[in-house]
């Protein structure tokens, strides 16, 4: 097991890394099949360092917040190390936010330093919202094109400071990233990570799953995400390994990029193993016969060969084949964000690629059980991670209760939301607000959610209240969406689905304009945000003195009625 | 040169060809995640078509928050 146990900090950590294997590869970057860079920890750390110092030179000091809004690209990860090294918290947010929701996030931070690449800035800086995060006093600017306007902000490229840099050291209690675990809208909720959280759940992850020196994990996951910033930064620099991150994510350069550097490790999210899993599929179905019957076979042995554990060398020698198409040299493919269903990780593990399925939130730091293929299941996410202690609340009579965890990678907290925080974290312990058992091997099964959001197949969490903007002013007497999950529970974690819950006025029919409008508001938000159908109540919505919905409340009254016949379509 | 419309309706046509929609359904101002149920990996697909059919490189961010064929053919069009 990786002995952290002599570090405080990220930084401190990766400082050492950088020394330890100078001369080995930590970057490659690509652009379209085509390599660009190609970096190692001593560049890296040549890259670091002036950057560092032109941050402290500007005044930023221990504490201070960084953002960072950029595509998985070298310069994030040199930008992060700056940043730690400088005594930082970072704030990585999600490039695929909106401008306005990015800036309400960099407020919302208190970050005093963004930075960001040339085409998010073009959009951020044009974005009103700019006016409302004064917090935010220099921007740094990647690849900007020559003589370009930056409105106010620096070229990243020429923030570089004379001299050395004044290395500053944290403790493991000190916050090392705020972490947004969904988007805005509602309360954003800003995961306050500790530099102790990400050390212990470094450890725990890679007693399972290892990196060292040569071994290449490829990064498609955005790393603001927290299982990229694990398993695509933090993870693989300790151990002296590399991080392949291509410029775009067109799957055909994505399959090129398996053979091309022989990857070890992969993170994706479900909607892209599926994905993958289809175009497997088509591919098989296309074999002549002949081919077609040798193949099933080959794939038979495979599958009662490994049956107790995975034999790689053996898999990779009877179905060679797809085993090259992965590059040959692939261990596992990580997938993580939202919950699997179980024929898409049987599917890989019966061609010899297995799936390191889990389960995780943010919250928890990442991830809190993980599959450890001894043997493999399809139909649970695996056993707590060491360190972990996990408990099911108030199980029901088939044991099934909410998710809770007591563990260091435990985060400290809301920012500035101390009363969610209460409710979150009580005792110690972690809500999770995901339902499951354990069954009588120890492994965790999930079946549905307690919490009114809904988790996409792309591993985008939207809570229910954060859509409800979309549909301000709507000519009713009053809405309220709803996870269609959270009225009605399904002991699922597939098809989750938003709907939009409508008390019309004394009188007021449900028309076809009506429904356009709510087409039209509907259509306006992101796909993933959508709501799916609409259910017309009758009666007044329960409200608190304050004239806030009950939403548990109505909830239930709702869950009386029958699911199929109320869900009108959006 | 190619008119704002010349591209449009070329992108609607090779749309409807890749996604294997109705002749005709596809129009300028649809909303493509929704009228042709397809994900964001799948709009990534369209824009390999689309960069080989008008010669172009189109970087990912280009379609970051775009989900109608107009202001699809308006990011096409700028680099035309």
């Amino acid at each position: 097991m990786l002995d952290l146990s002599k570090y405080s900090s990220i930084g401190e950590a990766l400082r050492d890394a950088l020394e330890t294997w100078p001369r080995e590869v930590c970057l490659y970057e690509s652009d379209r099949g085509e390599q660009k860079q190609r970096i190692t920890y001593r560049e890296f750390k040549d890259s670091a360092l002036p950057l560092a110092k032109w941050l402290q030179d500007s005044g930023f000091k221990s504490g201070d917040r960084a953002s960072i809004i950029m595509t998985n690209q070298s310069k994030w990860l040199i930008s992060a190390y700056a940043i730690f090294f400088c005594g930082g918290t970072l704030v990585p947010l999600d490039y695929k936010l909106k401008p306005d929701e990015q800036w309400t996030l960099l407020k919302h931070s208190g970050a005093s330093v963004l930075i960001t690449e040339y085409p998010i800035w073009r959009q951020l800086s044009l974005s009103a919202g700019r006016a409302e995060a004064a917090n935010v006093a220099s921007v740094l600017v990647t690849e900007a094109p020559p003589q370009t306007d930056l409105a106010r902000a620096v070229e990243w490229e020429s923030a570089s400071g004379d001299g050395q840099p004044a290395y500053v050291p944290r403790k493991r209690e000190d916050l090392a990233c705020i972490v947004y675990s969904s988007g805005t809208g509602g309360t954003p909720k800003g995961c306050m990570m500790t530099h102790g959280n990400y050390l212990e759940q470094c450890v725990a992850l890679t007693s399972l799953y290892p990196f060292w020196p040569g071994m290449k994990y490829l990064s498609i996951l955005p790393t603001n995400h927290a299982i990229d910033f694990m398993v695509g930064f933090f993870g693989p620099f300790i151990c002296g390994a590399a991080v392949v991150h291509l410029r775009t994510l067109r799957p055909e350069f994505v399959r090129e990029a398996f053979t091309k550097y022989q990857i070890t490790y992969v993170s994706l999210v479900p909607l892209v193993l599926k994905n993958l899993q289809k175009g497997l599929q088509a591919r098989f179905d296309e074999l002549p016969t002949g081919k077609r019957r040798l193949f099933e076979r080959l794939k038979s042995w495979n599958k009662a060969l490994t049956k107790n554990r995975p034999v790689l060398p053996l898999s990779r020698l009877l179905l060679k084949p797809v085993h090259a198409a992965f590059g040959g040299k692939l261990e596992a493919i990580i997938v993580g964000g939202a919950f699997t269903e179980p024929q898409t990780l049987q599917f890989f593990y019966d061609l010899g690629i297995p799936v390191a399925n889990g389960y995780g939130l943010t919250e928890a730091g990442t991830a809190v059980t993980v599959n450890d293929l001894r043997p493999f299941r399809a139909d649970t996410v695996g056993k707590p991670l060491p360190g972990m202690e996990v408990r099911i609340l108030n199980p029901d009579m088939d044991g099934i209760g909410q998710v809770s965890v007591r563990s260091k990678t435990v985060m400290a907290g809301y920012l500035n939301e101390p009363e969610l925080t209460a409710q979150t974290i009580v005792d110690g312990w972690l809500m999770t607000g995901d339902m499951g058992r354990f069954d009588a091997a120890g492994h965790l099964q999930l079946f549905g959610r307690k919490k009114n959001m809904i988790v996409t197949e792309e591993g985008k969490n939207v809570y229910a209240e954060d859509v409800e903007q979309a549909f301000e002013g709507l000519p009713v007497k009053e809405y309220c969406v709803f996870a269609a999950n959270y009225i009605w529970p399904s002991r699922s974690m597939v098809g989750e689905q938003l709907i939009l819950v409508i008390h019309l006025e004394h009188g007021q029919a449900f028309t076809e304009e009506l429904r356009k409008e709510i087409a039209a508001r509907n259509s306006r938000l992101i796909n993933y945000k959508r709501i799916h159908g609409i259910v017309v109540c009758n009666e007044d919505f329960p409200l608190t003195a304050s004239l806030k919905i009950i939403r548990v409340e109505l909830a239930e009254r709702l869950g009386k009625l029958e699911r199929s016949q109320e869900i009108l379509p959006a | 040169m190619r008119t704002l419309e010349q591209t449009t309706q070329e992108i609607l046509e090779l749309a409807t060809k890749h996604f294997k929609a109705a002749p005709g359904s596809l129009h300028a101002n649809d909303d493509f995640y929704k009228k042709l149920g397809i994900d964001s990996l799948q709009t990534l697909e369209l824009l390999s078509r689309l960069e080989n059919h008008f010669q172009i490189e189109l970087p990912d961010y280009e379609v970051q928050g775009v989900s109608d064929f107009k202001t699809l053919a308006e990011r096409v069009q700028s680099r035309l």
